[in-house]
């Protein structure tokens, strides 16, 4: 029988993790994240996993990248500082194609900011915070259920398709306690790489130029591979061949690209008939979801967009409801980040207006749905 | 001493590696090796002691000092009590 | 014996390092250590990080890992408590393992992991031609230090040991055999083993410091290192300017993979009818 428990965001993605088959974690305090080492360097050793606090969130990335490079499932989480430490490593993991999952609980920034405050301003930092084009996948839980449910999926989409990928979660999100019922264990589907058959004729990067994924040896098995950060072939030698080492960053973007109706992840309410949409992710969505309702009893034609896969975005079910309707708002705790993915997407069909707040705490319902009723009163 | 058979070695060179540092020349107790073209090549392979300091030293991986049994199979480790100069004993 | 050659990967060969490098001696120093000790080229893992001698995995016919800048003990630290089973060899130089991955080699003496980390110390940042380094001697000059280095250089030593490492050797490239022992030693001890080898830049620091090429770099060596063994029976002037070779460090410490696995049996003890995790997915463990 499923059973519910009241827990905490940060707890229900610990448990995700462990559900998915986390057996090493790497991590480094920080507020709004510890709940979630101090988690699990109690529950991996039972199960013969492996926890370690490095000496700083960089250590951590690295160390969590060498134990899936032995065939273990890796996770770390931290909170912007750590985060932002974290991205060279980033960068090395998706052009290593090395899979990692890395929570980041989101805390008001820039620099230390306010530790134990809201809000969402790493969205572009966790798309493009590491140099260069990379492939990374960025999931967004909007409750603590979906903590639990969305830490699962960001191991199997890094296990699938061999990316870092970001749980991005926030300080509201990670602290909150909600009722969650957690599935039976064996409902739950779980993604393991591919792996080589046999060392003789490996290939550690051989795979289709579209997009494809190639298969990984763990270490320690006898196909003695090599693994670096420099543009390679499919050897994973070295090369500065200049078309090399495009073929390899278009392989890898398109990797995530061709996957992405596949992994997409959204959730939608009253968007039938709305003329006015709200765009909104993480605990901001909580906030959206219940200024929509109160529009909706006030018989206001509003929906809500909600999207749980942050990058890549849910370009195509957004633009079709976006054809729809007349206004989009897109309340986020930033000065404006995801509006301009919006912006792009509604490329003129709407007016997209950006209802952003910096002040610490989640949005009130009200300041939304003043937003949705506009000058319609 | 003079009964004792000497000892005869061959000096495999991989002349694609050795870039012709000329670190074994200069070290060679025996000045066994020289560079030509900017290789190395053993000039006087006969007076080779084999210390195998080329060969330890050699930053390219380029030479390999082998003996050549003469009538007796020696075991490799026979050699390292043989007429190591001083030099090489910094250990 | 060139049963060392086993170890490389010899379609990678010639390597890129310049005509005289001390780091092509190490490499070779460490094969060589590798082969007689027998060990199975299946079960090691080199890890490196940035710089010319982080290139040396390259070449080398194993699990390699050529990682971030400063990063290697961390990727290895994550290898080794994985699976404590493999070798971990780390591959490094003295920017790399003193200057921005200074924390990471602190951190990984002071668990005592059973890593191996091979410091290819030429003084100098060679890859990005020839700036100072935190092991450039005062006044000598780098790219960075046209006026000479006013900073202290590292005396890697006294920072392994200090920083808790229970193996600590240092030789140079010249010292080719004790080089080699240092690094056998190294490799069959339980514990974080530190071998310092110093050896010549003869292209940015020799020719900078107008030491010359290789085979000066080679003699600087000869000259200016003495073993700490016969140290100990000469007078202090004779060491002026010297510096010393040797085993410096040798001690017995609880290792950190170990320790670890054993609180895992403790702790699995402890819930003996635990029945794999706490959602119950046995299929976390290994």
């Amino acid at each position: 029988m499923p059973e519910a428990k009241l827990m905490q965001g940060n707890e229900a993605c610990t448990l995700g993790a462990i559900a998915a088959g986390l057996n090493f974690y790497a991590g480094y305090p920080i507020t709004p994240s510890t709940e979630i080492a101090e988690m699990c360097s109690e529950e991996l050793p039972k199960i013969g996993g492996r926890f370690i606090q490095m000496e700083d969130e960089i250590g951590s990335a690295a160390a969590i990248i060498g134990a899936s490079l032995t065939g273990r499932k890796s996770m770390t989480a931290t909170s912007g500082p750590g985060f932002s430490l974290m991205q060279e490593l980033i960068g090395y993991a998706s052009m290593t194609e090395v899979p990692i999952v890395i929570v980041n609980v989101q805390r008001v920034g820039p620099s230390t900011g306010m530790p134990t405050s809201l809000a969402q301003g790493d969205v572009m930092q966790a798309r493009w915070g590491s140099h260069g084009d990379h492939p990374v996948v960025v999931l967004a839980p909007g409750n603590v259920g979906e903590c639990y449910e969305l830490t699962i999926k960001a191991f199997n989409i890094s296990e699938e398709l061999r990316v870092p990928v970001i749980l991005l979660s926030d300080e509201v999100i990670g602290h909150m306690r909600e009722k969650v019922i957690l599935p039976e264990a064996g409902s739950i589907k779980i993604s393991k790489r591919k792996e080589p058959d046999s060392p003789s004729s490996y290939v550690p990067y051989r795979a289709d130029p579209d997009g494809g994924v190639p298969l990984m040896a763990p270490f320690g098995k006898g196909y003695r591979w090599h693994v670096t950060g420099l543009s390679h072939d499919e050897t994973g030698f070295p090369t500065n061949k200049g078309e090399v080492a495009g073929a390899l960053i278009k392989r890898l973007m398109r990797k995530v690209e061709k996957a992405e109706p596949l992994i997409r992840d959204y959730a939608t309410e009253s968007v039938e008939d709305c003329d006015i949409l709200v765009v909104a992710f993480g605990s901001s969505a909580m906030s959206a979801t219940s200024a929509v309702r109160q529009a909706r009893a006030k018989g206001i034609k509003a929906g809500l967009f909600r999207p749980k896969t942050i990058w890549p975005f849910p370009e195509e079910p957004l633009k079709e409801i976006i054809s729809r309707t007349k206004r989009v708002i897109v309340p986020e705790m930033n000065t404006g980040q995801i509006v301009y993915e919006v912006e792009r997407i509604a490329a003129g069909k709407a007016t997209v207006e950006k209802l952003s707040k910096v002040n610490c705490e989640l949005f009130f319902p009200e300041e939304i749905l003043e937003a949705i009723t506009g000058g319609q009163k | 001493m003079s009964e004792k058979k000497k000892r005869s070695f061959e000096h495999v060179i991989r002349e694609r590696w050795c870039k012709g540092c000329n670190v074994c020349v200069t070290f060679c107790p025996k000045k066994v090796l020289s560079l030509k073209n900017g290789k190395v090549f053993a000039e006087r392979p006969d007076d080779c002691i084999g210390c195998r300091l080329c060969e330890l030293r050699c930053p390219d991986f380029a030479i390999t000092i082998k003996e050549r049994i003469a009538v007796q199979a020696e075991s490799d480790s026979s050699c390292v009590d043989y007429a190591i100069p001083p030099e090489a004993n910094h250990a | 014996m060139s049963e060392n050659l086993n170890y490389f990967r010899q379609n990678r060969l010639p390597h890129i390092w310049c005509p005289g490098c001390g780091h092509g001696t190490v490499t070779g120093a460490l094969t060589r250590a590798l082969a007689k000790l027998g060990i199975d080229k299946n079960n090691v893992v080199v890890v490196s990080g940035i710089g010319c001698s982080s290139r040396a995995p390259g070449y080398l016919d194993f699990d390699t890992l050529h990682t971030a800048h400063g990063r290697a003990l961390a990727f290895a630290t994550g290898i080794k408590l994985s699976k404590p089973s493999l070798k971990v060899i780390v591959l490094t130089g003295d920017g790399d393992c003193t200057a921005i991955g200074g924390n990471h080699f602190i951190h990984a003496a002071r668990r005592n992991i059973d890593i191996t980390t091979i410091v290819m110390n030429n003084s100098i940042y060679g890859m990005t031609s020839g700036q100072y380094s935190p092991m450039t001697p005062t006044g000598m000059l780098g790219t960075t230090a046209p006026y000479g280095n006013v900073e202290r250089p590292f005396d890697f030593v006294k920072l392994a040991i200090a920083s808790g490492a229970t193996f600590v050797g240092r030789s140079t490239t010249y010292h080719v055999q004790l080089l080699g022992d240092l690094i056998e030693k190294a490799l069959l001890h339980k514990g974080f083993s530190v071998v310092e080898s110093i050896g010549g830049c003869p292209t940015y620091y020799g020719r900078k410091n107008k030491i010359g090429g290789a085979v000066e770099m080679f003699e600087w060596q000869k000259d200016n290192a003495v073993n700490i063994k016969a140290a100990a029976a000469m007078p202090k002037e004779k060491l002026d300017g010297k510096f010393l070779i040797g085993e410096f460090h040798n001690e017995e410490a609880p290792e950190f993979t170990s320790q670890y696995i054993e609180l895992i049996e403790k702790v699995q003890r402890k819930f003996d009818d635990f029945k794999g995790g706490v959602r119950e997915c046995a299929q976390n463990s290994d």
